[in-house]
């Protein structure tokens, strides 16, 4: 592995809840934990239960690109009988704080290249920065923990990651026997390691981890080669019937794919007020919805199941990378595939578009 | 031959008639089908049947543009399509019905919790049936399971095992495992205190994304682009990522299907995040049946109660109050 290795340490598992409560001291630390059927990221409390045996339902985005937020409120005060009388105070957003997602696996914390070069301004010159974002992003630290074994709707070696992928993490964790290795990446992940007392692993756990690191990348099946892909499926962007091949039966143009999704980055933002109080909220969108190209006529440019299924496999797999150096917008966790209700599977479409377009 | 090489069969033959034919194939997973439409004999080839057929290929239906479709229904299916029938939704004469005797399907969540502590569900590669059982081929081994220890809680209170209204109905009749459901999940729930509940509730929904997948797999919610919860004249809803919202959309899904719901589950299978949302219409279901002696979906002769007006109602005795 090229990551550079700042420190290491070894925490075992009776002793990690004592080290996320001690991080939780400083910053909000979101950790796996388990609710009825899914696993969520949940601000970890003394006497929580991690769950360490399932990957997390959802991605862990929200941390960084809430589900919701409050951009601003608003209140009108004083007299309610005399309108030149009314005093209006304003709440920017708050502060959110530091915070550590602790238990990602590799893909959650690459999912956030994808929204780097869209919020941080670099496409517009600096003009464009979302700032709500950046300020999350540069206060959230990600402790990622490798995987074990792929699952069948695993495909992060295919949009160049892996199990054991530090990219985008702070600090990096590998099970062993009795208890995790941890490297530190950054200052930050450094700051982190330091901060529970722990024990530095010995060379039997450093060599125990790198095996382990090892045998889960050979895990992976072989990826096939998409560099064909953003070509392939802009040149079936007319082809009506290949879209709704790959769509009917199928899809049911709910939004799950997109709202798990850790590089689904888009929203909407709407005024709620009741004419006293209200706020400006942005919230997420997905381009699965009818209504995400819904225009002010009525008319709708997207108006089919399959329109939209070409925009988010489009967008994903050849319009993104094209505008991005090349990189797909997919860290390839493939919930979108696990918790789909009909079991829609990218990897097939995005193969079949590759297929198709070499056929025409 | 079995129900899957007959329903292949059957679709073939069907395929003469109809467009396409929707059932189910294989999937990315092992453990569970996936829905399918077929349009020629050799895509009729993929179809599958059985105890992993768990999507219901009646929230299909209505995607049909006017042509005729073929669908295979389970008997819990087909009191969809009765009630969309029943409601002037579909036109019966546009869908060709492939039914046969289901003797239950899994429930997924109920694999994974067995499954705990071993292994993930979606690392079983392979899943066999043999006899009443099934084998899991996992990163842990092979595993069995008795088909009854994971098979749907529906299935258990299941009064129509068989297709009703089928065009053609394959393989043989099964007995109704149940003469009449008792809603005893509902009463074990109202054991609860309504604090608790409330309780319950709040914590449920706030695991809620708001994919509204609970509503897009629901064969029976038919207002599509215009849903409510999207809406902004009226609007009833705000777009905040808060429980309180989230519950009056649920309680506005499942009052919107009161008398409606066949109770075929999609709504909470399909939800990503587990939450138990067919508690809430398994209420309004027993409420409707109570009060206006009505089951959704099993006779499309059948007048839905809430779309409809009757000076007196038969089991409620207003002019005796």
């Amino acid at each position: 592995m090229s990551d550079k290795t700042l420190s290491q340490k070894f925490v075992s598992y009776d002793a990690l809840p004592g080290w996320l409560a001690e991080l939780a001291k400083n910053a909000t630390v979101y950790a796996p934990q388990r609710e009825g059927t899914s696993v969520v990221y949940r601000p970890f409390k003394a006497g929580a239960q991690l769950e360490l045996n399932e990957r997390p339902t959802e991605s862990a985005k929200h941390v960084i690109f809430p589900r919701g937020e409050s951009l601003f409120s608003y209140h009108k005060g004083g007299d309610p009988e005399d309108p030149d009388n009314r005093e209006v105070s304003v709440k920017e957003a708050q502060d959110p704080g530091p915070a550590v997602v602790f238990g990602a696996p590799s893909c959650d914390a690459r999912g956030f290249f994808a929204f780097d070069p869209v919020y941080n301004g670099s496409g517009t010159k600096g003009a464009a920065k979302d700032v709500y974002y950046l300020k999350r992003r540069a206060q959230t630290a990600f402790i990622v923990r490798a995987c074990k074994y792929p699952l069948v709707t695993c495909f992060c070696n295919w949009v160049g990651g892996g199990p054991t992928s530090a990219e985008g993490a702070d600090a990096h964790a590998t099970d062993i026997e009795g208890g995790l290795v941890l490297r530190a990446l950054t200052e930050k992940g450094k700051a982190l390691l330091e901060a529970g007392k722990l024990p530095d692993p010995t060379a039997e756990q450093q060599k125990a981890a790198q095996k382990a690191n090892e045998q889960s990348e050979k895990s992976m099946g072989q990826a096939p080669d998409l560099k064909g892909a953003p070509a392939a499926i802009l040149s079936l962007f007319e082809n009506a019937e290949f879209w709704m091949t790959q769509t009917v039966g199928g899809c049911l143009s709910c939004r799950a794919c997109t709202f798990l999704c850790p590089t689904c980055y888009c929203f909407n933002i709407t005024d709620e007020g009741n004419g006293i109080s209200g706020a400006r909220l942005r919230n997420w969108d997905s381009c699965m919805s009818a209504h995400f190209t819904r225009e002010a006529s009525g008319h709708n440019p997207r108006n089919t199941r399959a329109d939209r299924m070409r925009n988010r496999v489009g967008h994903k797999f050849s319009y993104y990378p094209s505008l991005h150096g090349g990189r797909f917008s997919c860290c390839g966790c493939g919930r979108c595939i696990k918790s789909c209700p009909s079991s829609v599977d990218i990897r097939k479409i995005v193969l079949n578009a590759i297929k198709e377009a070499g056929n025409v | 031959m079995s129900i899957q090489e007959e329903l292949i069969q059957a679709a073939k033959k069907a395929l003469a008639d109809v467009e396409c034919v929707v059932g189910w194939g294989e999937g990315p997973e092992a453990v569970r089908h996936t829905p399918l439409k077929v349009r020629d004999e050799a895509g009729a080839e993929g179809l599958r049947a059985g105890f992993l057929s768990v999507n219901n290929p009646a929230a299909y239906l209505r995607m049909n543009n006017g042509k005729k479709i073929g669908v295979a229904l389970k008997g819990c299916d087909s009191r969809s399509l009765g009630q969309l029938v029943a409601e002037g939704l579909v036109k019966r004469e546009e869908v060709l019905v492939i039914g046969f005797g289901c003797d239950g399907v899994i429930d997924v969540e109920k694999v994974a919790a067995l499954l705990r502590g071993k292994c993930e569900l979606a690392a079983v590669r392979s899943c066999k049936e043999e006899g009443g059982d099934i084998v899991l081929e996992t990163p842990a081994g092979d595993l069995r399971f008795a088909k009854k220890d994971v098979t749907a809680d529906k299935c258990s209170r299941c009064m129509y095992p068989n297709t009703l209204d089928a065009d053609v109905f394959i393989g043989e009749k099964r007995e109704p495992v149940v003469a009449e459901d008792d809603y005893a999940d509902l009463a074990r729930f109202e054991q609860m205190s309504l604090e608790e509940r409330m309780d319950f509730w709040e914590k449920e929904m706030s695991r809620c994304i708001r994919c509204h997948a609970c509503r897009s797999a629901c064969p029976l919610c038919v207002c599509r682009n215009q849903c409510v919860s999207n809406c902004r004249d009226p609007h009833w809803l705000t777009q905040a990522d808060g429980v309180r919202d989230k519950m009056f959309f649920q309680i506005i899904h499942a009052t919107h299907l009161a008398g409606r719901c066949t109770g075929c589950g999609e709504c909470e299978r399909a939800c990503p995040m587990g939450i138990p949302v067919l508690l809430l219409k398994r209420s309004l279901s027993r409420q409707v049946e109570q009060l206006f002696a009505y089951k959704a979906g099993v006779d499309v002769e059948g007048v839905p109660p809430l779309l409809t007006f009757t000076l007196e109602e038969p089991k409620i005795k207003e002019r005796d109050w």
